[in-house]
Protein backbone atom coordinates (compact mmCIF):
# COMPACT_ATOMS: atom_id res chain seq x y z
CA UNK A 1 0.00 0.00 0.00
CA UNK A 2 1.18 3.63 -1.29
CA UNK A 3 1.48 6.02 1.73
CA UNK A 4 -1.66 8.68 1.22
CA UNK A 5 -0.75 12.18 1.88
CA UNK A 6 -1.88 13.53 5.36
CA UNK A 7 -5.29 16.26 4.82
CA UNK A 8 -4.58 18.67 6.82
CA UNK A 9 -7.49 21.70 4.74
CA UNK A 10 -9.72 22.29 7.03
CA UNK A 11 -12.42 23.11 4.60
CA UNK A 12 -12.25 18.82 3.51
CA UNK A 13 -12.57 17.71 7.10
CA UNK A 14 -15.96 19.41 7.55
CA UNK A 15 -18.03 16.09 7.02
CA UNK A 16 -15.90 14.64 10.20
CA UNK A 17 -18.53 15.43 13.29
CA UNK A 18 -15.69 16.17 15.56
CA UNK A 19 -14.42 18.72 13.42
CA UNK A 20 -17.49 20.70 12.52
CA UNK A 21 -18.28 20.53 16.07
CA UNK A 22 -15.45 22.27 17.26
CA UNK A 23 -15.64 24.23 14.65
CA UNK A 24 -18.85 25.77 15.29
CA UNK A 25 -17.06 27.04 18.48
CA UNK A 26 -14.22 28.07 16.66
CA UNK A 27 -11.79 25.82 18.56
CA UNK A 28 -10.25 24.23 15.86
CA UNK A 29 -6.57 25.50 15.53
CA UNK A 30 -5.61 22.80 12.68
CA UNK A 31 -6.65 19.16 12.37
CA UNK A 32 -5.31 16.48 9.98
CA UNK A 33 -6.43 13.58 9.11
CA UNK A 34 -3.39 10.66 8.33
CA UNK A 35 -3.45 6.85 8.44
CA UNK A 36 -7.21 6.69 9.27
CA UNK A 37 -7.02 8.60 12.09
CA UNK A 38 -8.26 12.57 12.55
CA UNK A 39 -5.89 14.62 15.06
CA UNK A 40 -7.86 18.20 16.07
CA UNK A 41 -5.13 21.03 17.53
CA UNK A 42 -6.60 22.73 19.95
CA UNK A 43 -5.51 26.04 22.26
CA UNK A 44 -4.31 24.82 25.56
CA UNK A 45 -6.91 27.20 27.13
CA UNK A 46 -9.43 26.09 25.06
CA UNK A 47 -9.10 22.07 25.90
CA UNK A 48 -11.44 21.73 28.52
CA UNK A 49 -14.33 23.05 26.80
CA UNK A 50 -13.18 21.28 23.49
CA UNK A 51 -13.53 17.76 25.96
CA UNK A 52 -16.93 18.70 26.75
CA UNK A 53 -18.39 19.91 23.44
CA UNK A 54 -16.94 16.41 22.06
CA UNK A 55 -18.27 14.45 24.89
CA UNK A 56 -21.91 16.31 24.97
CA UNK A 57 -22.72 17.02 21.53
CA UNK A 58 -25.68 14.98 19.97
CA UNK A 59 -23.65 14.63 16.72
CA UNK A 60 -20.29 13.35 18.01
CA UNK A 61 -20.86 11.47 21.36
CA UNK A 62 -17.01 10.94 22.40
CA UNK A 63 -18.18 9.66 26.24
CA UNK A 64 -14.87 7.67 27.02
CA UNK A 65 -11.34 8.92 27.36
CA UNK A 66 -8.72 6.81 26.39
CA UNK A 67 -5.76 7.77 26.79
CA UNK A 68 -3.54 11.45 27.88
CA UNK A 69 0.13 11.21 26.70
CA UNK A 70 2.72 13.92 26.22
CA UNK A 71 5.23 14.27 23.57
CA UNK A 72 8.49 16.48 24.16
CA UNK A 73 9.83 18.33 20.96
CA UNK A 74 12.69 19.70 22.49
CA UNK A 75 14.70 21.95 21.24
CA UNK A 76 11.70 23.21 19.32
CA UNK A 77 8.99 25.43 21.00
CA UNK A 78 6.25 25.16 22.01
CA UNK A 79 8.06 22.62 23.59
CA UNK A 80 5.22 19.78 24.95
CA UNK A 81 2.61 17.98 22.87
CA UNK A 82 -0.23 16.45 25.26
CA UNK A 83 -2.46 14.14 23.27
CA UNK A 84 -6.29 13.09 24.63
CA UNK A 85 -7.43 10.08 22.56
CA UNK A 86 -10.97 10.56 23.14
CA UNK A 87 -13.24 7.05 22.02
CA UNK A 88 -17.00 7.11 21.39
CA UNK A 89 -18.93 3.86 22.05
CA UNK A 90 -21.95 4.23 20.22
CA UNK A 91 -20.44 5.77 16.83
CA UNK A 92 -17.16 3.50 17.20
CA UNK A 93 -14.73 5.87 16.36
CA UNK A 94 -11.70 7.66 17.77
CA UNK A 95 -11.06 11.29 18.15
CA UNK A 96 -6.81 12.66 19.21
CA UNK A 97 -6.64 15.96 20.34
CA UNK A 98 -3.43 18.28 20.76
CA UNK A 99 -2.80 20.88 22.88
CA UNK A 100 0.80 22.20 22.75
CA UNK A 101 2.22 23.83 25.87
CA UNK A 102 5.08 25.70 26.13
CA UNK A 103 8.38 25.36 27.90
CA UNK A 104 8.43 27.74 29.78
CA UNK A 105 5.38 27.68 31.47
CA UNK A 106 4.25 23.72 31.22
CA UNK A 107 0.86 23.77 32.57
CA UNK A 108 -2.46 22.75 31.13
CA UNK A 109 -6.31 22.67 32.73
CA UNK A 110 -7.28 19.63 34.24
CA UNK A 111 -9.79 16.86 32.55
CA UNK A 112 -10.75 15.54 35.98
CA UNK A 113 -14.18 17.14 36.47
CA UNK A 114 -14.83 15.82 32.64
CA UNK A 115 -13.50 12.23 33.10
CA UNK A 116 -12.30 10.96 36.38
CA UNK A 117 -10.08 8.69 34.69
CA UNK A 118 -7.94 11.22 33.95
CA UNK A 119 -6.48 11.30 37.54
CA UNK A 120 -3.84 8.67 36.68
CA UNK A 121 -2.94 9.45 33.35
CA UNK A 122 -2.50 13.17 34.08
CA UNK A 123 -0.42 12.10 37.20
CA UNK A 124 1.74 10.33 35.01
CA UNK A 125 2.44 13.00 32.14
CA UNK A 126 3.14 15.13 34.92
CA UNK A 127 5.46 12.97 36.38
CA UNK A 128 7.39 11.78 33.34
CA UNK A 129 7.27 15.51 31.49
CA UNK A 130 7.11 18.07 34.28
CA UNK A 131 3.56 18.72 32.96
CA UNK A 132 1.55 21.02 35.67
CA UNK A 133 -2.20 19.77 35.73
CA UNK A 134 -4.26 23.19 36.82
CA UNK A 135 -7.12 22.05 38.88
CA UNK A 136 -6.06 17.99 39.73
CA UNK A 137 -6.48 18.20 43.02
CA UNK A 138 -3.39 14.99 44.19
CA UNK A 139 -1.03 15.77 41.26
CA UNK A 140 2.05 14.09 43.00
CA UNK A 141 4.51 11.48 41.27
CA UNK A 142 3.28 7.93 40.61
CA UNK A 143 5.97 5.88 39.20
CA UNK A 144 9.03 7.60 39.98
CA UNK A 145 9.81 7.72 43.70
CA UNK A 146 8.32 11.34 45.66
CA UNK A 147 11.96 13.09 45.71
CA UNK A 148 13.05 12.08 42.27
CA UNK A 149 14.68 14.85 40.84
CA UNK A 150 13.73 15.68 36.95
CA UNK A 151 11.46 14.06 34.64
CA UNK A 152 12.75 11.05 32.63
CA UNK A 153 10.80 11.08 29.30
CA UNK A 154 12.10 14.52 28.89
CA UNK A 155 14.27 14.74 25.68
CA UNK A 156 16.95 16.47 27.66
CA UNK A 157 17.12 13.74 29.98
CA UNK A 158 19.61 10.77 29.46
CA UNK A 159 18.21 7.33 28.88
CA UNK A 160 20.75 5.73 31.51
CA UNK A 161 19.81 8.78 33.62
CA UNK A 162 22.28 10.79 35.70
CA UNK A 163 24.76 9.54 37.57
CA UNK B 1 -6.97 3.07 61.31
CA UNK B 2 -3.96 3.20 58.83
CA UNK B 3 -3.30 -0.12 57.51
CA UNK B 4 -0.31 -1.01 55.16
CA UNK B 5 -1.27 -3.94 52.28
CA UNK B 6 1.75 -4.90 50.19
CA UNK B 7 4.01 -3.97 48.18
CA UNK B 8 4.66 -7.70 49.63
CA UNK B 9 1.96 -9.52 49.64
CA UNK B 10 0.47 -12.56 47.98
CA UNK B 11 -2.70 -11.33 46.87
CA UNK B 12 -1.65 -8.35 45.36
CA UNK B 13 -0.62 -10.30 42.46
CA UNK B 14 3.21 -8.20 41.98
CA UNK B 15 4.32 -5.33 44.27
CA UNK B 16 1.25 -3.22 44.69
CA UNK B 17 0.88 -1.06 48.19
CA UNK B 18 -2.51 -0.50 49.45
CA UNK B 19 -2.83 2.58 51.99
CA UNK B 20 -6.07 1.25 53.77
CA UNK B 21 -8.04 3.78 56.17
CA UNK B 22 -10.72 1.32 57.94
CA UNK B 23 -13.06 1.57 60.16
CA UNK B 24 -13.16 -1.65 62.44
CA UNK B 25 -13.42 -4.18 59.48
CA UNK B 26 -15.03 -1.54 57.03
CA UNK B 27 -12.80 0.60 54.28
CA UNK B 28 -13.23 4.17 54.39
CA UNK B 29 -10.53 4.72 52.05
CA UNK B 30 -7.87 2.93 49.78
CA UNK B 31 -4.84 4.11 47.42
CA UNK B 32 -3.22 2.62 45.44
CA UNK B 33 0.61 3.23 45.50
CA UNK B 34 2.27 2.42 42.49
CA UNK B 35 5.86 2.44 40.62
CA UNK B 36 7.90 -0.32 42.20
CA UNK B 37 8.15 -2.13 39.07
CA UNK B 38 8.48 1.40 36.70
CA UNK B 39 11.61 0.75 34.49
CA UNK B 40 11.42 3.08 32.11
CA UNK B 41 10.45 1.11 28.78
CA UNK B 42 9.02 4.25 27.08
CA UNK B 43 12.14 6.05 27.44
CA UNK B 44 14.32 2.95 26.12
CA UNK B 45 12.00 2.37 23.31
CA UNK B 46 13.31 5.53 21.88
CA UNK B 47 17.13 4.46 21.86
CA UNK B 48 15.85 1.18 19.96
CA UNK B 49 15.54 0.67 16.30
CA UNK B 50 11.85 -0.13 15.89
CA UNK B 51 12.15 -4.27 15.01
CA UNK B 52 14.29 -3.87 18.44
CA UNK B 53 11.46 -2.56 20.30
CA UNK B 54 9.20 -6.27 20.06
CA UNK B 55 11.15 -7.29 22.87
CA UNK B 56 10.83 -4.71 25.13
CA UNK B 57 6.83 -5.40 24.82
CA UNK B 58 6.84 -8.68 25.95
CA UNK B 59 8.74 -7.70 29.36
CA UNK B 60 5.67 -5.31 30.33
CA UNK B 61 2.85 -8.39 31.36
CA UNK B 62 4.03 -11.58 31.55
CA UNK B 63 0.77 -12.83 30.96
CA UNK B 64 0.28 -11.04 27.59
CA UNK B 65 3.51 -11.18 25.52
CA UNK B 66 1.74 -11.75 21.98
CA UNK B 67 -0.81 -8.81 22.94
CA UNK B 68 1.39 -6.41 23.12
CA UNK B 69 3.87 -7.70 19.94
CA UNK B 70 0.94 -7.26 18.29
CA UNK B 71 -0.03 -4.23 19.33
CA UNK B 72 2.91 -2.41 18.45
CA UNK B 73 3.67 -4.57 15.30
CA UNK B 74 -0.26 -3.08 14.36
CA UNK B 75 1.09 0.16 15.39
CA UNK B 76 3.72 0.38 13.25
CA UNK B 77 2.28 -1.62 10.46
CA UNK B 78 -0.07 1.08 10.54
CA UNK B 79 3.14 4.11 10.32
CA UNK B 80 4.36 2.08 7.28
CA UNK B 81 0.74 1.37 5.69
CA UNK B 82 2.04 -2.54 5.38
CA UNK B 83 -0.57 -4.95 4.11
CA UNK B 84 -0.37 -8.46 6.13
CA UNK B 85 -1.17 -11.42 4.59
CA UNK B 86 -3.60 -13.23 5.81
CA UNK B 87 -1.91 -16.39 6.89
CA UNK B 88 -0.06 -13.89 9.81
CA UNK B 89 -3.19 -12.46 10.78
CA UNK B 90 -4.86 -16.09 11.12
CA UNK B 91 -1.54 -16.78 13.04
CA UNK B 92 -1.56 -13.80 15.23
CA UNK B 93 -5.32 -14.04 15.79
CA UNK B 94 -4.72 -18.02 17.06
CA UNK B 95 -1.71 -16.83 19.10
CA UNK B 96 -3.54 -14.31 20.55
CA UNK B 97 -6.66 -16.00 22.09
CA UNK B 98 -4.37 -18.92 23.48
CA UNK B 99 -2.88 -15.92 24.80
CA UNK B 100 -6.07 -14.86 26.38
CA UNK B 101 -6.40 -18.32 27.39
CA UNK B 102 -3.16 -18.22 29.55
CA UNK B 103 -3.70 -15.10 31.03
CA UNK B 104 -7.41 -16.07 32.04
CA UNK B 105 -6.41 -19.21 33.70
CA UNK B 106 -3.86 -17.80 36.05
CA UNK B 107 -6.37 -14.99 36.77
CA UNK B 108 -8.86 -17.95 37.76
CA UNK B 109 -6.19 -19.81 39.42
CA UNK B 110 -4.65 -16.83 41.55
CA UNK B 111 -8.05 -15.33 42.14
CA UNK B 112 -9.43 -18.41 43.37
CA UNK B 113 -6.51 -19.32 45.52
CA UNK B 114 -6.96 -15.83 47.21
CA UNK B 115 -10.45 -16.72 48.39
CA UNK B 116 -9.48 -20.05 49.84
CA UNK B 117 -9.81 -22.23 46.37
CA UNK B 118 -6.64 -24.27 46.26
CA UNK B 119 -7.83 -27.04 44.10
CA UNK B 120 -9.06 -24.50 40.66
CA UNK B 121 -4.96 -23.46 40.90
CA UNK B 122 -3.90 -26.44 40.21
CA UNK B 123 -6.47 -27.47 37.28
CA UNK B 124 -5.80 -23.98 35.59
CA UNK B 125 -2.18 -24.72 35.78
CA UNK B 126 -2.67 -27.76 34.56
CA UNK B 127 -4.10 -26.67 31.36
CA UNK B 128 -1.71 -23.32 31.45
CA UNK B 129 1.39 -25.37 31.34
CA UNK B 130 0.03 -26.80 27.44
CA UNK B 131 -0.28 -23.15 26.40
CA UNK B 132 3.26 -22.82 27.28
CA UNK B 133 4.43 -25.47 25.68
CA UNK B 134 2.54 -24.33 22.49
CA UNK B 135 4.35 -21.37 22.63
CA UNK B 136 7.90 -23.14 23.35
CA UNK B 137 7.09 -24.95 20.36
CA UNK B 138 6.08 -22.06 17.81
CA UNK B 139 8.40 -19.23 19.57
CA UNK B 140 11.14 -21.26 21.33
CA UNK B 141 10.12 -19.10 24.52
CA UNK B 142 7.73 -20.05 27.38
CA UNK B 143 7.07 -16.41 28.03
CA UNK B 144 8.76 -13.90 26.44
CA UNK B 145 8.13 -15.27 23.25
CA UNK B 146 8.81 -12.36 21.00
CA UNK B 147 7.50 -14.07 17.97
CA UNK B 148 5.36 -11.73 16.31
CA UNK B 149 8.11 -9.28 13.82
CA UNK B 150 6.49 -5.72 12.03
CA UNK B 151 5.15 -6.83 9.06
CA UNK B 152 4.25 -10.84 10.05
CA UNK B 153 5.78 -13.32 11.87
CA UNK B 154 9.43 -14.53 12.95
CA UNK B 155 8.79 -17.96 11.26
CA UNK B 156 6.23 -20.26 9.91
CA UNK B 157 5.07 -22.85 12.73
CA UNK B 158 6.81 -26.23 12.76
CA UNK B 159 5.20 -28.67 11.43
CA UNK B 160 3.99 -30.52 15.03
CA UNK B 161 2.22 -27.33 15.96
CA UNK B 162 -0.70 -27.68 14.29
CA UNK B 163 -1.92 -30.89 15.58
CA UNK B 164 -0.80 -29.84 19.31
CA UNK B 165 -3.03 -26.94 18.97
CA UNK B 166 -5.86 -28.85 17.59
CA UNK B 167 -5.40 -31.94 20.45
CA UNK B 168 -5.89 -28.37 23.35
CA UNK B 169 -8.74 -26.86 21.89
CA UNK B 170 -10.31 -30.10 21.80
CA UNK B 171 -10.45 -30.66 25.13
CA UNK B 172 -10.30 -27.29 26.86
CA UNK B 173 -13.54 -27.25 26.98
CA UNK B 174 -14.04 -29.75 29.39
CA UNK B 175 -11.85 -28.24 31.49
CA UNK B 176 -13.48 -25.37 31.54
CA UNK B 177 -16.19 -27.75 32.61
CA UNK B 178 -14.36 -28.58 35.35
CA UNK B 179 -13.17 -25.52 36.60
CA UNK B 180 -16.68 -24.51 36.79
CA UNK B 181 -18.00 -27.95 38.62
CA UNK B 182 -15.33 -26.55 41.35
CA UNK B 183 -16.85 -23.00 41.50
CA UNK B 184 -19.74 -22.14 39.18
CA UNK B 185 -22.22 -22.88 42.33
CA UNK B 186 -19.81 -23.55 45.49
CA UNK B 187 -21.56 -22.14 48.32
CA UNK B 188 -18.48 -20.89 49.92
CA UNK B 189 -17.26 -19.20 46.53
CA UNK B 190 -20.85 -17.67 45.87
CA UNK B 191 -20.69 -16.15 49.51
CA UNK B 192 -17.28 -14.64 49.16
CA UNK B 193 -17.75 -13.13 45.54
CA UNK B 194 -21.58 -12.29 44.70
CA UNK B 195 -22.87 -8.87 45.71
CA UNK B 196 -18.83 -7.92 46.17
CA UNK B 197 -17.07 -5.10 44.88
CA UNK B 198 -20.17 -3.87 42.98
CA UNK B 199 -19.22 -0.82 40.07
CA UNK B 200 -21.62 0.68 38.00
CA UNK B 201 -21.75 0.66 34.06
CA UNK B 202 -21.23 4.62 34.32
CA UNK B 203 -18.54 4.72 36.44
CA UNK B 204 -16.47 2.00 34.77
CA UNK B 205 -16.80 4.56 31.89
CA UNK B 206 -16.39 7.59 34.16
CA UNK B 207 -13.15 6.00 35.70
CA UNK B 208 -11.47 4.32 32.27
CA UNK B 209 -12.64 0.97 33.44
CA UNK B 210 -12.21 -1.61 29.93
CA UNK B 211 -12.39 -5.51 29.15
CA UNK B 212 -13.89 -8.01 31.50
CA UNK B 213 -14.40 -5.84 34.47
CA UNK B 214 -16.02 -3.12 32.13
CA UNK B 215 -18.25 -5.75 30.69
CA UNK B 216 -19.14 -7.19 34.17
CA UNK B 217 -20.98 -3.98 34.93
CA UNK B 218 -22.43 -4.26 31.78
CA UNK B 219 -20.41 -1.95 29.00
CA UNK B 220 -21.08 -3.71 25.92
CA UNK B 221 -17.69 -2.97 24.28
CA UNK B 222 -15.04 -5.43 22.95
CA UNK B 223 -12.58 -3.91 20.45
CA UNK B 224 -12.37 -7.25 19.26
CA UNK B 225 -15.90 -6.87 17.33
CA UNK B 226 -16.44 -3.24 17.61
CA UNK B 227 -13.23 -1.72 16.24
CA UNK B 228 -11.71 -4.79 14.36
CA UNK B 229 -7.86 -5.46 13.63
CA UNK B 230 -5.67 -8.25 12.31
CA UNK B 231 -9.25 -9.67 10.37
CA UNK B 232 -11.15 -10.25 13.67
CA UNK B 233 -14.19 -9.27 11.56
CA UNK B 234 -13.71 -12.72 9.90
CA UNK B 235 -14.48 -14.30 13.07
CA UNK B 236 -17.56 -15.70 14.63
CA UNK B 237 -17.84 -14.92 18.35
CA UNK B 238 -19.81 -14.06 21.30
CA UNK B 239 -19.14 -10.86 23.16
CA UNK B 240 -20.54 -11.71 26.92
CA UNK B 241 -21.88 -8.80 28.59
CA UNK B 242 -23.50 -8.99 32.25
CA UNK B 243 -25.31 -6.60 34.54
CA UNK B 244 -24.46 -7.63 37.75
CA UNK B 245 -20.94 -5.87 38.28
CA UNK B 246 -19.74 -7.83 41.09
CA UNK B 247 -16.56 -9.76 41.70
CA UNK B 248 -18.97 -12.85 40.57
CA UNK B 249 -19.98 -11.28 37.62
CA UNK B 250 -16.65 -10.62 36.57
CA UNK B 251 -15.89 -13.84 37.49
CA UNK B 252 -18.33 -15.85 34.82
CA UNK B 253 -17.53 -13.50 32.47
CA UNK B 254 -14.33 -14.51 32.10
CA UNK B 255 -15.36 -18.22 32.14
CA UNK B 256 -17.43 -17.61 29.24
CA UNK B 257 -14.73 -15.83 27.64
CA UNK B 258 -12.69 -18.66 27.75
CA UNK B 259 -15.25 -20.77 26.24
CA UNK B 260 -15.51 -17.93 23.16
CA UNK B 261 -11.50 -17.58 22.86
CA UNK B 262 -11.40 -21.42 22.30
CA UNK B 263 -14.17 -21.24 19.93
CA UNK B 264 -11.60 -18.20 17.62
CA UNK B 265 -8.81 -20.45 18.27
CA UNK B 266 -10.71 -23.55 16.47
CA UNK B 267 -11.72 -21.16 13.83
CA UNK B 268 -8.43 -19.55 13.25
CA UNK B 269 -6.99 -23.12 13.44
CA UNK B 270 -9.83 -24.80 10.45
CA UNK B 271 -9.21 -21.99 8.47
CA UNK B 272 -6.03 -21.30 8.36
CA UNK B 273 -5.26 -20.10 4.98
CA UNK B 274 -1.97 -20.85 2.90
CA UNK B 275 0.30 -18.61 2.06
CA UNK B 276 3.42 -16.02 3.10
CA UNK B 277 3.46 -15.43 6.88
CA UNK B 278 5.30 -12.01 6.46
CA UNK B 279 4.27 -9.36 3.92
CA UNK B 280 6.33 -8.52 0.85
CA UNK B 281 8.53 -5.12 1.86
CA UNK B 282 12.24 -5.81 1.93
CA UNK B 283 12.99 -2.81 3.09
CA UNK B 284 11.51 -3.46 6.21
CA UNK B 285 11.65 -7.25 6.94
CA UNK B 286 14.55 -9.68 6.68
CA UNK B 287 14.60 -12.02 4.06
CA UNK B 288 14.65 -15.76 4.46
CA UNK B 289 18.13 -17.43 5.54
CA UNK B 290 18.46 -19.30 2.02
CA UNK B 291 17.72 -15.89 0.63
CA UNK B 292 20.00 -14.11 2.39
CA UNK B 293 22.84 -17.14 1.38
CA UNK B 294 22.45 -17.35 -2.46
CA UNK B 295 21.48 -13.71 -3.50
CA UNK B 296 23.66 -10.70 -3.19
CA UNK B 297 20.38 -8.12 -2.88
CA UNK B 298 18.89 -10.02 0.07
CA UNK B 299 22.60 -9.56 1.98
CA UNK B 300 22.46 -6.35 1.49
CA UNK B 301 19.29 -5.70 2.34
CA UNK B 302 19.35 -7.98 5.71
CA UNK B 303 22.60 -6.15 6.49
CA UNK B 304 21.12 -2.76 6.24
CA UNK B 305 18.04 -3.69 8.17
CA UNK B 306 20.44 -5.31 11.13
CA UNK B 307 22.62 -2.38 11.23
CA UNK B 308 20.59 0.38 10.84
CA UNK B 309 17.31 -0.20 11.19
CA UNK B 310 14.63 0.83 8.98
CA UNK B 311 13.15 4.32 8.77
CA UNK B 312 9.75 4.44 9.21
CA UNK B 313 7.40 7.39 7.48
CA UNK B 314 6.85 10.67 10.03
CA UNK B 315 3.73 10.50 11.28
CA UNK B 316 1.65 9.33 14.62
CA UNK B 317 -0.59 6.60 15.15
CA UNK B 318 -2.71 5.18 18.27
CA UNK B 319 -3.51 1.37 17.73
CA UNK B 320 -5.51 -0.06 20.49
CA UNK B 321 -6.48 -4.06 21.02
CA UNK B 322 -8.84 -5.89 23.40
CA UNK B 323 -6.28 -7.77 25.97
CA UNK B 324 -7.66 -10.37 28.10
CA UNK B 325 -7.53 -7.15 30.48
CA UNK B 326 -8.83 -4.60 28.19
CA UNK B 327 -7.66 -2.26 26.09
CA UNK B 328 -4.64 -2.08 25.05
CA UNK B 329 -3.13 1.08 23.15
CA UNK B 330 0.50 1.80 21.77
CA UNK B 331 0.95 5.47 20.87
CA UNK B 332 3.72 5.43 18.21
CA UNK B 333 5.07 8.67 16.64
CA UNK B 334 7.78 8.30 13.86
CA UNK B 335 9.87 11.74 13.12
CA UNK B 336 10.62 10.19 9.99
CA UNK B 337 14.09 8.13 11.32
CA UNK B 338 14.97 4.37 12.08
CA UNK B 339 13.82 5.15 15.97
CA UNK B 340 10.36 5.64 17.55
CA UNK B 341 10.24 9.25 18.65
CA UNK B 342 7.52 8.40 21.03
CA UNK B 343 6.24 4.99 22.01
CA UNK B 344 3.37 5.23 24.82
CA UNK B 345 1.74 2.21 26.29
CA UNK B 346 -1.96 2.94 27.21
CA UNK B 347 -2.28 0.29 29.99
CA UNK B 348 -5.73 -1.25 30.83
CA UNK B 349 -4.58 -2.22 34.22
CA UNK B 350 -3.83 1.40 35.02
CA UNK B 351 -6.84 2.55 33.79
CA UNK B 352 -8.36 -0.14 35.77
CA UNK B 353 -6.47 0.00 38.90
CA UNK B 354 -8.28 3.39 39.61
CA UNK B 355 -10.86 1.86 40.08
CA UNK B 356 -10.21 -0.28 43.06
CA UNK B 357 -11.16 2.51 45.63
CA UNK B 358 -14.68 2.46 43.96
CA UNK B 359 -14.64 -1.15 44.66
CA UNK B 360 -13.18 -1.55 47.87
CA UNK B 361 -14.77 1.93 50.27
CA UNK B 362 -17.51 0.62 52.30
CA UNK B 363 -16.91 -3.06 52.40
CA UNK B 364 -15.16 -5.39 54.47
CA UNK B 365 -11.23 -5.66 55.06
CA UNK B 366 -11.88 -9.23 53.44
CA UNK B 367 -13.35 -7.82 50.58
CA UNK B 368 -9.81 -6.09 49.17
CA UNK B 369 -8.68 -9.46 48.17
CA UNK B 370 -11.47 -10.22 46.35
CA UNK B 371 -11.78 -6.69 44.27
CA UNK B 372 -8.14 -6.73 43.50
CA UNK B 373 -8.38 -10.08 41.95
CA UNK B 374 -11.54 -9.39 40.17
CA UNK B 375 -10.04 -6.69 38.43
CA UNK B 376 -7.62 -8.75 37.02
CA UNK B 377 -4.06 -6.49 36.99
CA UNK B 378 -0.25 -7.24 35.99
CA UNK B 379 1.74 -4.93 38.00
CA UNK B 380 4.60 -4.77 34.95
CA UNK B 381 2.22 -3.33 32.91
CA UNK B 382 0.80 -0.59 35.41
CA UNK B 383 4.32 0.48 36.29
CA UNK B 384 5.93 0.00 32.27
Amino acid sequence: MALQPAITELDQLKDKPAVAALQAASLVDSAKFDRDELTIYVNRADIRRACEILRDSPTTKFNFLSDVTCVDVFPSEPRFEVIYNLLSHSRKERVSLIAKVPGGDPSIESLIGVWPSANFFEREVFDLFGVRFVGHPNLRRIMMPEDWEGHPLRKDYPVEGYR
Amino acid sequence: MILNMGPQHPSTHGVLRLLLEIDGETVVKCVPDIGYLHTGIEKTCEAKFYQQVVPLTDRIDYLCPMTNNLTYCLAVEKLLQLEIPPRAQYLRVLLNELTRINSHLVWLGTHALDIGAMTVFLYCFREREEVLKIFENVAGQRMMTSYFRIGGVSLDPPLDFWAKVKKFIDKFSDCIDEYEGLLTANPIWIERTRGVAYISADDCIALGVTGPSARGSGVDWDLRRDMPYSGYEKFQFKVPVSNDGDVYARYLLRVQELRESNKIARQALEGMPEGPFKADSPKVILPDREKMKTQMEALIYHFKIVTEGFAVPAGEVYQAVESPRGEMGYYVRSDGTAKPYRVHMRSACFANLQALEKLCVGRLLADVVAAIGSIDIVLGEIDR
